[in-house]
């Protein structure tokens, strides 16, 4: 039968010839070709390949299309429609990039992260993100990014005086 | 000394990017330095507004680069140059890729080069195309060219106050005859508005939205995605396969074979599944049966290697510099200290593996290639097509990493060999594992160091005696001869000044493939220098930064013999310069908490200076490095915050192949296969890092790399103070720390 899934707002229904065991990542990237979501190691080590389900970080390389059926799939092309999630504002303010591969990665598992903790310590970062590797090194300034990315949601959130 | 020793790897990129077919098969360096296509340029300058400006009559500006972005802001700080000569505003400046175009463009992306190669021709391109829309100006308004003067994106003239939109100048001016690009004049310095400033990078958006398109994202219609099953041991063959139980898996289309390739591509050859998919393609190669040849290097083992090397260094090897006797100096010596540096062979690990997507038509091919040498990716696609290279359209992506490993062609030359086999559009794709162990590895390398003091605590003697896996050897068809070329670096002319000075090499052979890696030989060479130095300073009794400001002596420029075409020498006042501020930037005289351990570290590479300061201990058995502050005089940094991105960058991938995991060689083959076993730094590791960046305003150099060399040496001179305990070999054992 055929996998339905919630994919970044939308309902998705695969081709009935789609195995239910292919990981999420390749779903998303060959058969629907949504290429934000990157691999990198196909073993999750790497979290170059982080989306949310449900709200939550997951790895989408080893993760079973057939397990995501009837639930929410956010992927970084889901996550706003013109980079302007306050994450991604923080990340384009602080020149985080450099080859840029791991950071749809990187930008999945910290906005997970600061949707449950909005206003996180250096080792809830530490914790959170120690799933995602960079391999240009940009560790620094993603924390930085996050730490900008909190106090931008908050400013927002307070009541105008 | 014998001068003219090193091919380097800017020389390398050019001879590269000209060796058209002959690349394919039976490539070697040759000593003969091919034509430099790139170069001819300023004999019949190219058309800047079809090269590098284009300009719409909307005022739309768009810059062409013709360099690769592999992370390292070109994407950024070329385009910068360009909009400066032209007094672009900024804000309106949008980028695209070139076309690859040898004949144009100066392609290869290395060695620390772009933005330093870059700086005189694309200052001359921009400021071709300011005179000529200045011109074009002057001769609509009928008055004298020298009332008129570029300014923010069009041209004033002074006295009537008018002003003309680029936009309104460009069909008139791209008709004018083209300055000479060697006297066509530049800005004056003083001017700059853009050069010099930090600059957020254009890529920064697209790069946090998923929109970046990456190699691997490239789609064509009707592709088909390949993985290829390729011999574990370096050298070894496909003996006999059966294909029967990959056809059955769903989705998979076809099973071909692919030759080797040996010099200039150096592909493993191997068996191709091809899918409608990447992961059914994974699970057909799975379902392969093959038996391997493993071919000559099968008994070949890290151990079988340091074995080599510790028999090589009981013997002489060849001289590679030899001022005074060393050998008599040491022998005569009350004060001098002997030590043994190790280093294994070390991976790329790019986070976008490789991977190369090509379509050959009776007609013509396209390709789109991640690649930092998209003129090698195209004679490798026109060799196997048998098509002429205008007819090979290679599409240069952005690149998930680069490192060194993207120069290589190996990815390419076997996209196009399974493209040609099935005649549809193909992607060829690594997983991790391919990409772990069949990379071009850093040399592994063993290292014998003899140092003696004289009785004023100078330095008496200096001799180093290297064997290693020699990249040479690998690339240059008298390699063997060859093979210490580009395997010292700076390590042959150290800034510590000795009066008897021996450098000896013998090469240590190997089957497994070797190539450039993130700042390549200095990456070894400056930890055997930096580290070898404090020790001689601990002998000494010295401070470690008083020591080597005292033996660099008084300021003096060292000619780089390994280099002498394009090295620019060492001038030890920036050296001293970056360690003296890398010092005060640190308090490296004020105390530190009890445990913590300070080292320093300052190094010349890429002809760029670059010294850091670490803070370190041993925590739960581990190195924890707490704190790096740099110091770097790369010239004049064009774009300054982008200079100290690629600095925090190095000293990460440095920190990588010092405290975590080493490639080892068994049976022939890497034993490590992906992150569980190669560990990567990841954030709760990374050390506060602050980079100060000298403003100068001498000629540009390299930044990509010089950042590396000094970080492990620093790190465990650190821990050296922090404990006493010497590491002579990386990656960190736990059992050198006990």
């Amino acid at each position: 039968m055929a996998i339905t899934f919630t994919l970044n707002g939308k309902s998705q229904t695969l081709p009935s010839d789609v195995s239910p065991e292919m990981p999420l990542l390749w779903v998303l990237r060959d058969v629907l070709n949504l290429t934000g979501t990157k691999f990198g190691c196909g073993m999750a080590f790497c979290g170059a390949c982080t989306v949310h389900l449900n709200g939550d970080a997951i790895r989408s390389c080893m993760t079973p299309v057939s397990s995501v059926a009837g639930k929410r799939v956010t992927t970084i092309e889901g996550l706003s429609p013109d980079a302007s999630h306050p994450v991604q504002r923080a990340w384009i303010e602080e020149d985080v990039p450099q080859c840029g591969y791991c950071q749809s990665g990187q930008i999945m598992s910290a906005t997970a992260m600061l949707a449950k903790k909005s206003n996180p310590t250096d080792a809830d970062i530490d914790e959170a993100m120690s799933g995602n590797i960079c391999r240009c090194g940009t560790y620094q300034r993603i924390r930085k990014a996050i730490h900008r990315a909190a106090a931008m949601s908050a400013a927002a959130k307070k009541p105008a005086a | 000394m014998s001068p003219g020793l090193s091919v380097n790897r800017r020389e390398f990129l050019k001879t590269g990017a000209t060796g058209g077919a002959a690349l394919v098969i039976g490539f070697y360096l040759s000593d003969v330095r091919l034509a430099d296509q790139a170069r001819d340029q300023e004999k019949k300058p190219p058309n800047p507004f079809d090269a590098w400006v284009h300009i719409g009559k909307d005022n739309r500006v768009t810059l062409i680069l013709g360099k690769s972005e592999m992370g390292q802001g070109v994407y950024t700080a070329l385009p910068m140059i360009l909009a400066e000569e032209l007094s672009l505003d900024w804000r309106k400046v949008k980028v695209e890729q070139a076309p690859t175009n040898p004949a144009i463009y100066d392609h290869g992306t290395g060695g620390s080069g772009s933005v330093a190669g870059s700086w005189l021709p694309l200052r001359r391109a921009g400021s071709a195309a300011r005179e000529m829309l200045i011109t074009a100006a002057a001769q609509r308004w009928n008055v004298v060219r020298d009332t008129c003067k570029a300014q923010n994106g069009g041209v004033l003239h002074g006295a009537r106050k008018d002003f003309l939109t680029y936009g309104e100048l460009v069909e008139d001016a791209s008709k004018l005859p083209i300055p000479d690009f060697n006297t066509v004049p530049l800005k004056n310095s003083d001017d700059f508005a853009i050069v010099g400033k930090d600059t957020p990078r254009l890529d920064a958006r697209a790069k946090s939205s998923g929109a970046a398109k990456f190699g691997i994202d490239s789609r064509v219609p009707g592709m088909l995605y390949a993985v290829i099953a390729r011999c574990p041991v370096f050298g070894g063959k496909v003996a006999k396969f059966d294909a029967t139980k990959a056809k059955a898996v769903p989705d998979v289309r076809e099973v071909v074979q692919i030759e080797s390739v040996g010099p200039g591509a150096f592909t493993a050859g191997g068996v191709a599944v091809l899918a409608d998919n990447s992961w059914a393609a994974t699970r057909g190669r799975a379902a392969l049966e093959i038996t391997w040849d493993e071919g000559p290097n099968a008994n070949e083992s890290s151990d079988s290697l340091r074995h080599d090397c510790v028999e090589n260094a009981s013997k002489p090897g060849k001289v590679v510099r030899n001022d005074g006797d060393a050998d008599a100096a040491l022998a005569s010596s009350s004060k001098k200290i002997e030590a043994v540096y190790e280093f294994p062979f070390a991976p790329h690990a790019t986070m976008e593996p490789m991977n190369c997507t090509v379509h050959i038509r009776p007609d013509g091919a396209e390709a789109w290639v991640p690649t930092q040498g998209p003129q090698w990716a195209q004679s490798v696609i026109a060799g196997v097509s048998k098509l002429p290279p205008e007819k090979v359209v290679v599409h240069t992506t952005l690149m998930g990493g680069g490192f060194g490993r993207r120069y290589q062609a190996d990815f390419v030359m076997e996209a196009a060999q399974v493209a040609k086999a099935v005649g549809k559009p193909v992607m060829v794709l690594w997983t991790r594992e391919d990409d772990m162990q069949h990379d071009f590895y850093r040399p592994a390398s063993y290292h014998r160091m003899w140092g003696a003091l004289d009785a004023q605590g100078n330095l008496a003697a200096w001799k180093h005696f290297q064997s290693s896996t020699s990249i040479a050897a690998m690339w240059r068809q008298n390699g063997t001869e060859q093979a210490e070329n580009g395997e010292f670096g700076t390590a042959a002319f150290i800034p510590y000044k000795s009066a008897n000075y021996r450098v000896e090499y013998t090469l240590a052979k190997s089957g497994v493939p070797r190539a450039w890696w993130r700042s390549v030989e200095h990456s070894t060479s400056g930890f055997v220098v930096e580290s070898f130095v404090d020790e001689l300073a601990a002998a000494a009794g010295v401070d470690p930064l008083e020591f080597r400001l005292r033996l660099m002596g008084d300021d003096r420029k060292i000619e780089d013999f390994t280099n002498p075409k394009e090295g620019k020498p060492l001038d030890t006042a920036r050296l001293k310069g970056v360690l003296k501020l890398a010092a005060e930037k640190a308090g490296w005289s004020k105390p530190l908490p009890k445990g913590l351990g300070r080292g320093i570290a300052g190094y010349f590479s890429f002809d760029s200076y670059t010294a850091v300061v670490a803070e370190a201990n041993i925590m739960d058995g581990k190195v924890r490095v707490h704190r790096l502050v740099y110091a770097v005089d790369c010239g004049r940094p064009v774009n300054p915050d982008g200079v100290r991105a690629q600095v925090e960058s190095a000293a990460i991938y440095g920190l990588s192949a010092a405290l975590h995991d080493a490639i080892t060689i068994k049976g022939g083959r890497v034993e490590q296969s992906n992150f569980g076993d190669y560990e990567m730094p990841r954030m709760a590791e990374t050390p506060k890092t602050e980079v100060h960046v000298i403003m100068s305003k001498e000629e540009p150099t390299g930044i990509g790399e010089p950042g590396l060399p000094v970080v492990a040496p620093a790190v465990c001179n650190a821990i050296f103070a922090a404990t006493g305990k010497r590491i002579r070999r990386l990656p960190v054992r736990q059992e050198d720390l006990a």
